[in-house]
């Protein structure tokens, strides 16, 4: 049921909808219910529960800091590793659940999107939530290993949020991209794991770029660089420095991101529930 | 468009792409495509694109007006699903047009969206929102769909600990109290028990009562009877009829229990997808029929039913299921072929089954026979209505028919008295 104001809808053959913002709109209370549900169902069937959302990142801190830190012995600028690759770690946790769970979302939903309407969209948005809920209990973790640490929060936690913003569009954007993709091709249920594990070298959790002059610019063109770097900066104070241009860098390959993305998915949507 | 009329839909048409049995494209296939699309920018004339089509829907025009309770009925694949998901705005027309004045509401389902971790409560919220209900809406009629669905006790339970009894009144409950100007139900009434049945009905007719448009799908022509004012009436994608209940129903029905030919071809049947197809039904004939036509059986004569079946491959064991359905789709008589006797194995090639039920006892009115057959791996073939017979009252004969039937099966006992 379309909520609200009796109107004449006309469905035509590969016409698009006029009123899809507005629509979208208006179910926006389904989002919050489709978030409230995978939020509920994860961590009601997981006996672990918020257990896991802690275990996975506490195991990749210590790995990555051998790796790194003891093994490769790349510079830390003075902060202690662990807290390095910690700060490190949430904004990938961050993408990499966004990302993964957006990407599976419109398969997951399939039951769904075969019997009833509504703005597809809802659903890989909705898959967001997750991720944002793991990433509170992470952060409330963190900030007090900091406190304890040594480490003073300063003003600069404001700006988290941007940071937080970005890496969920790009997680959006990405995520767009494949679930719409593994509508038609499931191959690409495979290709976002592949993607991930990639990912994960290729931006800067494990190491820090200011340190590396020569591959700061290559390495901007990832844009979690500029996320990973922008949550370094707000949380570990003083001893980081912001690559301001790196950022928005970042900032131009999201919009970039969200905006072919939509546009693959909005083309790709009307044939979903035909082809699911 | 005229102020009553809420529906208009102008040459409706649905193309499905077939042909590959697996479904999901992978990428090769795309790439594949690709080099053949390139190939043929060379030789424009050859689109090879007709054979794995299949149009779903052709040129469906009809209008419905405000207040209307329209059903539309047909076999399976006849387009009555697709149609329903193209007005609901589920999956978009290949070609034609349709105008919707008013709040649609679908219930193609029932349970859409339900997850079984969560609780009744927690499930009653979703759905609802699934289906287009407001939070605020749905906190108002709360309470009456808990008790339409009398499951109180349970409300905190997950719902994968209910009954499949609980499950559906508790599904149907919210979707009942849905309030759209039109409201668009699929084959909702096949589950969930007689009494149940009943109050859905009941539920639907006060909808109906209240001004509202209903589009109502069922193989249970008695609720289509009881419920609907105008019938529209599918054929393979096409619009066959139109009108009165009465005599939709009767020309449905007639199509399979009315046919002059003794022998159904049932080899151009629409089938599922899922059908692993190494063997096929090819055709099925009531044998023996003591009835005046050759879909008729007198009451009392005994039921044969004899299969033409194709095996394209060896299969190590066969067993056939057939079910006999009444006019409100409940089904009255099932029978495994394996609870007698073993019938493979089976090489490939063509066979006759015969399958002797003997005298049933069934009351005279309209049945539906459906049939299965299945391999050692999985359901090799399944036509829901592989054939449609009538069976009418004996004049004369071993037994007259007997007045005073109730259900589907006269059964004659066998009585003694003794005093004590």
């Amino acid at each position: 049921m379309t909520p609200a104001l009796p109107e004449t809808l006309v469905i035509e053959a590969g016409r698009a909808e006029r009123h899809y913002w507005r629509d979208l709109w208006r179910y926006r209370e389904l989002l919050g219910f489709l978030a409230w549900r995978d939020i509920k169902v994860r961590y009601k069937q997981a006996v672990l529960g918020v257990a896991w959302a802690v275990l996975q990142p506490a195991v990749q801190t210590v790995l990555l800091t051998f790796v790194f830190g003891t093994l490769a012995r790349m510079p830390s600028g003075g902060v202690k590793y662990p807290l390095l690759v910690l700060t490190g770690l949430l904004p990938w946790q961050l993408f990499s659940s966004a990302f993964s769970s957006a990407g599976n979302s419109l398969v997951g939903n399939a039951q769904l999107i075969s019997k009833v309407y509504f703005p597809r969209l809802l659903v890989p948005l909705s898959a967001l939530a997750v991720a944002l809920v793991d990433l509170a209990i992470l952060l409330g973790l963190t900030l007090p290993i900091l406190l304890v640490s040594g480490v003073a929060p300063t003003w600069r936690l404001a700006a988290l949020p941007v940071f937080i913003a970005a890496a969920l569009l790009i997680a959006l954007g990405a995520g767009l991209w494949i679930t719409a993709l593994t509508v038609k091709y499931r191959d690409f249920r495979f290709i976002a794991p592949f993607l991930l594990q990639i990912g994960l070298f290729v931006t800067p959790v494990g190491f820090r770029t200011d340190f590396l002059p020569n591959w700061r610019d290559l390495l901007a063109l990832n844009p979690l660089t500029g996320v990973v770097n922008g949550f370094r900066w707000c949380l570990l104070g003083g001893d980081t420095d912001f690559y301001v241009q790196g950022f928005l860098a970042s900032l131009v390959v999201a919009a970039l991101l969200v905006g072919t993305g939509l546009w693959y998915f909005r083309k790709t949507e009307r044939q979903f529930a035909d082809v699911i | 468009m005229p102020d009553d009329i809420v529906i208009a839909a102008e040459n409706l048409a649905k193309r499905y792409r077939l042909g590959r049995a697996p479904r999901h494209d992978t990428l090769r296939d795309a790439l594949a495509g690709g080099a053949r699309r390139l190939a043929r920018l060379w030789r424009p004339r050859d689109d090879g694109a007709a054979a794995d089509e299949f149009w779903a829907l052709r040129d469906i025009t009809v209008e419905v007006r405000r207040g209307e309770v329209l059903g539309i009925i047909g076999r399976n694949g006849a387009g009555k699903s697709t149609l329903l998901k193209i007005l609901s705005r589920i999956t978009e027309p290949t070609a034609g047009r349709v105008s919707l004045h008013g709040r649609v509401a679908s219930l193609l389902e029932v349970g859409t969206g339900f997850h079984p971790e969560l609780s009744g409560r927690e499930n009653v919220y979703l759905n609802g929102a699934i289906l287009g209900m407001s939070r605020a809406e749905i906190r108002r009629k709360f309470d009456e769909i808990v008790a339409f669905a009398e499951v109180e006790k349970f409300l905190d339970t997950p719902v994968k600990h209910y009954s499949s009894g609980m499950y559906v009144r508790l599904a149907f409950a919210v979707a009942a109290h849905l309030e759209p100007e039109i409201l668009i139900v699929d084959e909702v009434l096949a589950v969930g028990d007689h009494a149940f049945q009943q109050k859905c009905l009941g539920k639907m007719e006060q909808v109906a009562g209240a001004g509202r448009t209903i589009l109502f799908v069922s193989h249970n022509m008695a609720a289509i009877q009881q419920l609907c004012g105008r019938v529209l009436r599918l054929e393979q994608g096409r619009l066959a009829g139109a009108g009165a209940p009465g005599a939709q129903i009767r020309d449905y029905l007639g199509a399979s229990t009315r046919s002059a030919d003794r022998v159904r071809n049932l080899a151009g049947e629409p089938r599922g997808l899922d059908l692993r197809g190494g063997a096929r039904l090819l055709s099925v004939a009531l044998a023996g029929s003591g009835g005046p036509a050759p879909w008729s059986l007198s009451f009392g004569e005994p039921l044969r039913l004899e299969f033409d079946v194709e095996l394209t491959r060896a299969i190590p064991t066969c067993e056939l299921g057939i079910g006999l359905f009444n006019l409100q789709g409940q089904e009255i008589v099932s029978t495994l072929s394996s609870w007698e006797r073993e019938l493979g194995p089976l090489e490939a090639g063509r066979y006759a089954f015969t399958v002797e039920f003997g005298v049933l006892d069934l009351a005279p009115g309209n049945y539906r026979c459906g049939v299965g057959l299945k391999s050692d791996r999985d359901l090799e073939d399944y036509l829901p209505e592989a054939c449609g017979f009538e069976v009418v009252p004996a004049t004369h004969g071993r037994r007259p028919t007997p007045t005073g039937i109730r259900g589907a099966i006269a059964h004659q006992a066998r009585y003694s008295v003794t005093r004590i």
